[in-house]
């Protein structure tokens, strides 16, 4: 997508002379061409981009009006959801989007999953969107200390303790993390900083720099065949390729539609969601002498905190758990690598792949589940187990099995993506 | 595969239904002002003297249906304005030394236990002659049964009695108000406290129908325009 | 997984996959973007509503900016008492009879003898005295200038001159006001201090802040 020659008259004439505006929307949205084929998991990406706006614009007011000091921030908040007029909405805006951020991030990976979106040539996309993930996750996690709930206060405490783990540095980096032998004023006082400014502008950098490395080798397709070997020969352009704008920016209107209804129905009528996007324990002030019965994290961290708690500590020490929920989370990045089969597309793949993402899918969903719950939730293993195991819960037992499979996905997948029979990939896509 | 993503996904739901074993529902109708302005009276009354409700304006409660000069002629005391947050006069260094913890602000406890939990509380004391204050409550701490706060209203309710047996509380001195209208006065209190915690909960539903409603519409254009434009597409 | 029906392509010619619209198809589609655009354009400005709103005084703001009630019936005649609105220092000026009737004497030494404009005062205080009762005033303290709080200068003659009848003096840039906010010729000031909006209550109680509503109590 070399910039083209754009002959233009008038304002639009004065600004290309200056700057490539016309050019630039050629290359991105005019003369993009995308496939033909896209399906609606092709939806999340654009709503990702969406939330993001959402959850900038409704930071920027909430700034406004939230003070990060321990004595005055949980007031502020609740400030925020009373006394300024519509604040409760830009409150649940940002509560909600935060999750909802997760949940179109997760949809959107899962697609780069089963289309073989992160292989060549699109490793560096792919990686760049891991980046952002972890970014996000860092988002998360810092915001979620300002309502300075207990929820916020214990989850920030034992998160910022898993440093802690890190074999003989760990504790001078946990200290130096919250600046304070607790989790106090100093920690609100940077976790804010990180918040507001640090993370949200490496974000919009990142953001960036997926969007140019994908119009740089053009979009992937559920057929996962590559357009561009395709094309017309007068114009050049991918035979099933249409102009992303406009008729992907008009398909994408109705996404965004149906995304905001699900949105505003949960801001307006169930914005806690049960207790998974604001937990009941955060409307109580931080205490650092009480810690809540239970504490979990956010939904969107628990399968990740549940391969933590699974995992035994060795010769006393938490470092392998810690370790192995980072590995959880940095496995993604290595898929480009890992997947040796020759379609990309889980359309012409075998049943073996099949199998073995479904069984990750399962234990996602079941970590998550069991990181929301005490691990006492499912009873105990019988007497018999007394002097053979190190912990009887079942809860743990059963997330010892599923961080197993989690990580065999990763593990075994060079040797079972190529042992799979495939099915031939036609030479064009599919619509 | 697709039904077991469907059951994993609200796998979750089910469990969070366990917590809510409390056995008791409150009657919690937000669209009940005389039931609210009576709950509002009763925590006015009797809660503000130990417990505050810091965010909480008085200004407020013309959201349940009371003039500023009823708010200013029935509710405020002290020279209060009617602008001003619900505080309490009691200095919470000296609540601390008589009761162990200074009590809880209760702007919104309702969020942070459930109006389920606090009805209960409200209606779970009794005569326990072991603890400090000379009352325990189960609802509270169903480990100790041990509680901080005194029976305020045992004028009202009378008093119980825990049968260690059958783990249930017995009247055994009634008080002013019969059984049912003890419940339905702490019921009203609970509902005034839900309201409290979330005063703009109702106008937030109100706009949430609309919200919906627009966005159908907008739906139904941008499903035309899109199926306008992709029948170029071959 | 949600890709059961999978369609074969078996189109192998090398067209392009998207067409030029019909005329029809135009018209159509200009109709449906200009519905569309007013539609987003009309939920656009709803949801802007609590993001705009929200930089409003909020409830803690307008209950600090209450209406205040000011208890007068210390005031000796001939004295100033200040009470605060807003952060503002809002004077209660009680004139002797003789310092009300000195009010008409010097009309052709003022900008605005009559307040005439309007935006300084509510229209019950559109009068000589600038005022609901004939020897009280009620005057936001800030001088119409550049906001400095004048000076009292209550009694007649004096440091300010022989021809001084009572009244303010702005130290920052010497404009001058008499007993009722008047400004006079000649100041940096261009207009009458701020009448601000109020009512009695009683005869000995002021409400500052707020006019007294249709069938309130007006003493006029």
């Amino acid at each position: 997508m070399a910039n083209k020659i754009v002959e233009t008259k008038g304002i639009m004439g004065w600004i290309d002379a200056r700057f490539p505006l016309t050019s630039n929307i050629k290359n991105h949205l005019t003369e993009y061409y995308a496939p033909k084929n896209f399906n609606f998991w092709y939806f999340f990406g654009s709503l990702a981009m969406l939330v993001l706006v959402l959850q900038i614009v409704t930071g920027i007011f909430l700034t406004m009006h939230y003070k990060p000091d321990a004595a005055q921030a949980f007031a502020s908040v609740e400030y925020i959801m009373r006394d300024v007029f519509g604040g409760n909405i830009i409150r649940y805006m940002h509560s909600t989007g935060a999750s909802m951020f997760f949940i179109v991030v997760y949809l959107h990976m899962f697609r780069g999953v089963i289309y073989g979106s992160y292989r060549n040539p699109r490793e560096l996309i792919w990686l760049f969107g891991v980046a952002i993930f972890l970014c996000l996750m860092g988002e998360a996690f810092f915001g979620y200390l300002l309502p300075w709930g207990q929820m916020s206060y214990w989850g920030a405490q034992v998160i910022v303790n898993l440093f802690s783990a890190i074999p003989f540095i760990g504790p001078d980096i946990s200290e130096w993390l919250r600046g304070d032998y607790l989790i106090s004023d100093a920690t609100l006082n940077r976790f804010f900083a990180f918040h507001v400014i640090a993370l949200p502008m490496v974000l919009l950098g990142l953001v960036a720099a997926h969007l140019i490395a994908l119009h740089e080798v053009g979009s992937n397709n559920p057929d996962g065949v590559e357009i561009k070997e395709k094309k017309d020969k007068k114009t050049g352009i991918p035979l099933d390729g249409i102009p992303f704008h406009p008729y992907y920016t008009v398909k994408d209107l109705v996404g965004v539609v149906v995304f905001l209804i699900v949105f505003a129905a949960i801001i307006c009528f169930a914005p806690e969601m049960g207790g998974y996007f604001l937990e009941a324990n955060n409307f109580i002030p931080a205490d650092s002498l009480k810690t809540p019965a239970h504490i979990a994290p956010v939904w969107y961290f628990t399968p990740y905190y549940s391969i933590l708690r699974a995992v035994p500590p060795v010769m006393n020490s938490q470092f392998p758990g810690v370790a192995a929920m980072g590995l959880s989370v940095m496995a993604f990045a290595l898929l480009p690598w890992l997947d040796r089969s020759p379609v990309k597309s889980i359309r012409y793949r075998g049943s073996l792949y099949k199998r073995w993402l479904a069984a990750f899918v399962v234990s996602f969903f079941v970590l998550g589940y069991l990181g929301t719950v005490p691990t006492t939730v499912w009873g105990q293993l019988g007497e018999w187990s007394k002097d053979i195991v190190d912990t009887r819960d079942c809860a743990t037992w059963v997330a010892r099995i599923f961080t197993f499979i989690y990580f065999a996905f990763f593990i075994l997948m060079p040797w079972y993506t190529s042992k799979d029979k495939t099915l031939p990939v036609p030479e064009r896509v599919t619509y | 595969m697709k039904k077991l993503i469907i059951s994993l996904v609200f796998l979750p739901l089910v469990a969070f239904a366990n917590e809510a074993a409390i056995g008791v529902t409150a009657p919690i109708d937000a669209a009940d002002y005389a039931s609210l302005q009576r709950g509002a009276r009763t925590f006015i009354n009797n809660c503000l003297n130990c417990h505050s409700a810091n965010y909480m304006r008085y200004s407020r409660l013309k959201d349940i249906g009371l003039t500023e000069k009823q708010i200013k002629d029935n509710l405020l005391f002290a020279g209060e304005k009617v602008g001003d947050t619900m505080t309490t006069s009691m200095n919470p260094k000296d609540a601390k030394k008589w009761f162990g913890v200074a009590p809880p602000d209760l702007s919104v406890e309702v969020r942070a236990r459930g109006f389920d939990w606090v009805y209960a509380y409200l209606r779970g004391f009794y005569r326990d002659e072991t603890s400090t204050t000379g009352w325990g409550n189960c609802v509270f701490d169903p480990q100790t049964c041990k509680v901080g706060m005194p029976h305020v209203l045992y004028e009202l309710q009378g008093e119980q009695v825990l049968n260690h047996e059958t783990h249930e509380l017995e009247l055994v001195k009634p008080g002013k108000l019969t059984p049912s209208e003890y419940n339905a006065f702490v019921g009203d209190l609970t509902n005034y406290m839900a309201f409290m915690a979330e005063p703009a909960k109702q106008q937030r539903k109100h706009i949430g129908i609309w919200a919906l409603l627009f966005l159908g519409v907008l739906l139904v254009l941008t499903i035309k325009l899109k199926k306008a434009y992709w029948r170029d597409i071959k | 997984m949600a890709d059961t029906k999978i369609k074969r392509s078996i189109d192998k010619s090398s067209a392009l996959s998207f067409t030029t619209p019909t005329k029809v198809d135009l018209e159509k589609r200009n109709f449906l973007i200009t519905a569309t655009a007013c539609t987003g354009a009309i939920g656009a400005v709803a949801v802007a509503v609590p993001f705009v709103g929200s930089m409003l005084p909020s409830e803690r703001a307008k209950a600090a900016g209450a209406p205040v009630e000011v208890d007068i019936s210390k005031v000796q005649q001939g004295t100033i008492m200040t009470a605060e609105w807003r952060g503002k220092p809002v004077w209660i000026i009680s004139r002797t009879p003789e310092q009300t009737s000195e009010l008409s004497k010097h009309n052709d030494q003022l900008s605005d003898p009559n307040s005439d404009v309007s935006s300084q005062q509510p229209t019950y205080c559109k009068n000589l005295h600038r005022s609901i009762k004939e020897n009280i005033s009620v005057v936001v303290g800030i001088c119409t200038h550049l906001g400095c709080s004048p000076t009292t200068k209550m009694q007649a003659g004096g440091d300010m001159g022989d021809s001084w009848s009572g009244g303010f003096f702005c130290p920052c840039h010497g404009s001058k006001f008499d007993l009722a906010g008047r400004v006079f010729k000649g100041s940096p000031a261009p207009t009458n201090l701020v009448v601000p909006p109020h009512q009695y209550l009683n005869d000995t109680t002021l409400l500052i802040g707020e006019d007294a509503k249709a069938g309130g109590l007006n003493h006029g």
